[in-house]
């Protein structure tokens, strides 16, 4: 663990400067640029909105502001973008740096730490976004949003945590990576983002209480769309989980180096 | 002697194939993983390096030269054994690994040099010296895919050597752009042995071999079969490519890019051909103005009334250097039996410069293949050419001069 740290720790130019280049190559000569980054959430936002703000907006109690859906919307992709953006790019990281990894020394564990810094460099963006939005639509903003980076780190924790344990799978067994792709389709709609956890059976909810992305999703909701602190045994099922996937990977991850080059 | 930059100690490494890869995950958490297959492709290596030492690594291909740079670099593990490093490793086999074509030079050096654990107040403090070493001009602030690949390998060279290491390796084939940037590559790369770095030398290349390193490592089968001086070294390893015999020279003549072609009647034939040294051992490097002996073996196949051999040494790029045959020199031979063998020792000096050389053989009843054609061919044998023993000249032929001077 702390020879870990300690690799981190010297190689943190490295690490800041693969994330600054990840994200200058990735709209070096696009006319938008960063922009971007947040166009394209914000689309799937806006096609949400225009196909179901007439179906979602009357389970939404208690709100008087006209856009509740649209805010609704947003906060559930934040928090979901942020996961499943770590947890994709975290699935191939090791294949995609294969030959990278072949020819040069450097501690493997940068690169998940690249590519959490910068998924959470694209989030912050977006939620400064939506933050944006949210004030042009008159939802006020208020002292819960505090909580913010704190729904943040959880998330980034338990995304990197699940993602750095398939992305070593992967490496050995390469159905992993197909087989999240689906997986993760599934889980965006076991997660209440599009729609409310009202509208789901009472038998469903028991089990949608089992989808640690459900309480993140319902924590940003209730920060940044009813304003309320969230709940707390809520956060607290995904922070374990998060924990014990971290640790549980990290495990994983020092017992595999040394054979993960071997079949790259 | 000071304390060793490198010390390999019995290492080994294996390639294991699992019966299924969720055997593979059961391994690391203790359970026992059937492994299907074991595959050592290095086993039992030991040796050190003495810091300004340098050292050649020689070997066929597939012998595990690189699997040895790799478990030294540290991007492989070792199966057994250890690896103790003093020090640092550079490595210049990967020019530009790393490299993002979106990026400008100056970037990219910043990228490579924290890649390699630099920080960023200690690539300022280069950073000018890697732009003037490189010289590339206003292109270092221009992104890496308007390069050339000759400007990319400058600047990635630059970057790898602006530290000097305690160990370089270095991949004698590289190739680093054009010949005056190679040069100054090679300069650098002295004055940093001068300063105590060692170097591992990666090459197929006796002459090379022989001019840069102390010492030398033979490579055979994942096993350490040498470890000496590179002239006892080389003279092995020229031992283990003759008893290849021919399945070398047909993978030389491939490599080369030209084919061996043996075209001709068949009424006679070259059976085999070696060069040897004076001693006779069969030589396939050859220093600058040794005597040496060619034998080559006919075997008539047929009656033959009037044989004549003759035999052309090409340089590398087939431009002849020098030919002759039996019949200029009133050799002939007449009313050869069929089922005789007859033995050629050509003995010369051979007074060429440093390269590879081929030999092409042809058995004719007059002084040209036009008449009778009983068989031609071409690359029989290949050997190189080094200077080891003579002052330093440039040229295919060795025309030891001598200069008088006089001042008025």
């Amino acid at each position: 663990m702390k020879e870990i740290l300690a690799a981190i720790w010297g190689y943190r130019h490295f690490i800041v400067s693969s994330i600054k280049n990840d994200l200058r190559a990735r709209f070096a000569r696009s006319k938008l640029g960063a922009l971007w980054m947040v166009l394209q959430p914000l689309a799937q936002v806006a096609t949400y909105a225009l196909v179901l703000s007439r179906i979602m907006a009357a389970k939404l109690p208690g709100i008087d502001n006209r856009y509740a859906y649209v805010i609704y919307l947003m906060a559930g992709m934040i928090a979901w973008s942020l996961f499943a953006e770590v947890v994709n790019r975290s699935l191939t990281m090791f294949v995609d740096n294969g030959n990278l990894m072949k020819k040069m020394a450097f501690p493997r564990v940068c690169l998940p730490i690249i590519i959490g810094g910068s998924c959470l460099v694209n989030n912050l963006l977006l939620l400064v976004t939506a933050v944006g939005v949210f004030l042009l639509t008159g939802q006020p903003l208020s002292w819960v949003m505090l909580w913010l980076p704190l729904l943040m780190a959880i998330n980034l924790a338990f995304a990197l945590g699940l993602g750095l344990i398939l992305g070593v799978l992967n490496v050995f067994v390469r159905d992993v990576a197909q087989v999240m792709t689906v997986v993760l389709q599934l889980w965006f709609w076991f997660t209440p983002i599009v729609y409310m956890p009202s509208i789901i059976p009472d038998r469903l909810r028991a089990v949608l209480e089992f989808n640690p992305m459900m309480h993140m999703a319902v924590a940003f909701q209730d920060v940044l769309l009813y304003g309320r602190t969230p709940g707390i045994p809520g956060l607290l099922v995904i922070a374990v989980a998060a924990a014990v996937l971290l640790l549980f990977s990290l495990v994983l991850f020092r017992r595999a180096v040394p054979e993960m080059v071997d079949v790259l | 002697m000071s304390r060793p930059l490198l010390v390999v100690n019995e290492i080994g490494k294996a390639f294991r194939d699992y019966r299924s890869e969720w055997g593979r995950f059961a391994g690391w958490f203790g359970f026992n993983a059937r492994v299907k297959s074991e595959t050592w492709v290095l086993r039992d290596i030991s040796f050190s390096v003495a810091p300004g030492e340098s050292i050649g690594i020689v070997g066929h291909n597939g012998a595990g030269k690189s699997t040895l740079l790799k478990l030294i670099t540290g991007t492989l593990q070792a199966t057994s054994g250890t690896v103790a490093v003093n020090g640092r490793i550079a490595a210049i086999l990967e020019l530009g690994m790393g490299f993002s074509s979106e990026l400008s030079g100056r970037a990219n050096v910043y990228h490579s040099a924290g890649l390699m654990g630099f920080s960023r107040q200690a690539i300022d403090s280069v950073i000018d010296e890697i732009e003037a070493f490189a010289e590339i001009g206003e292109y270092f602030d221009e992104p890496v895919r308007t390069y050339s690949s000759g400007m990319q390998m400058r600047v990635a060279f630059s970057v790898a050597t602006a530290f000097r290491p305690e160990i370089l390796i270095v991949d004698e084939a590289l190739s680093v752009g054009d010949t005056y940037f190679s040069h100054k590559c090679f300069k650098r790369i002295r004055e940093f042995r001068e300063q105590g770095t060692s170097l591992l030398i990666v090459s197929h290349d006796s002459s090379a071999v022989q001019a840069l390193c102390d010492r030398a490592l033979l490579l055979e089968s994942g096993r350490l079969m040498k470890d000496g001086d590179p002239a006892t070294v080389m003279d092995l390893y020229n031992a283990l490519i003759a008893e290849r015999e021919n399945s070398t020279i047909n993978i030389e003549s491939h490599a080369s890019g030209r084919e061996q072609t043996v075209s001709g009647t068949g009424e006679a034939s070259v059976e085999e051909i070696v060069l040897h040294n004076m001693q006779g051992e069969p030589v396939e490097f050859v220093d600058v103005g040794q005597p040496v002996t060619m034998r080559i073996r006919v075997a008539a196949n047929k009656y033959i009334p009037r044989l004549v051999l003759g035999y052309m040494i090409k340089d590398r790029l087939g431009q002849p250097v020098f030919g002759t045959n039996t019949h200029h020199t009133k050799q002939v031979l007449e009313n050869v039996e069929a089922g005789s063998k007859i033995e050629y020792r050509i003995n010369f000096p051979m007074n060429f410069g440093p390269g590879g050389y081929s030999i092409s053989t042809a058995l004719v009843s007059t002084d040209t293949h036009l008449v009778n054609n009983y068989e031609w061919r071409d690359l029989a044998l290949v050997f190189r050419v080094a200077n080891l023993s003579r002052m330093d000249f440039v040229g295919t032929a060795w025309v030891p001069p001598t200069i008088e001077t006089s001042r008025t």
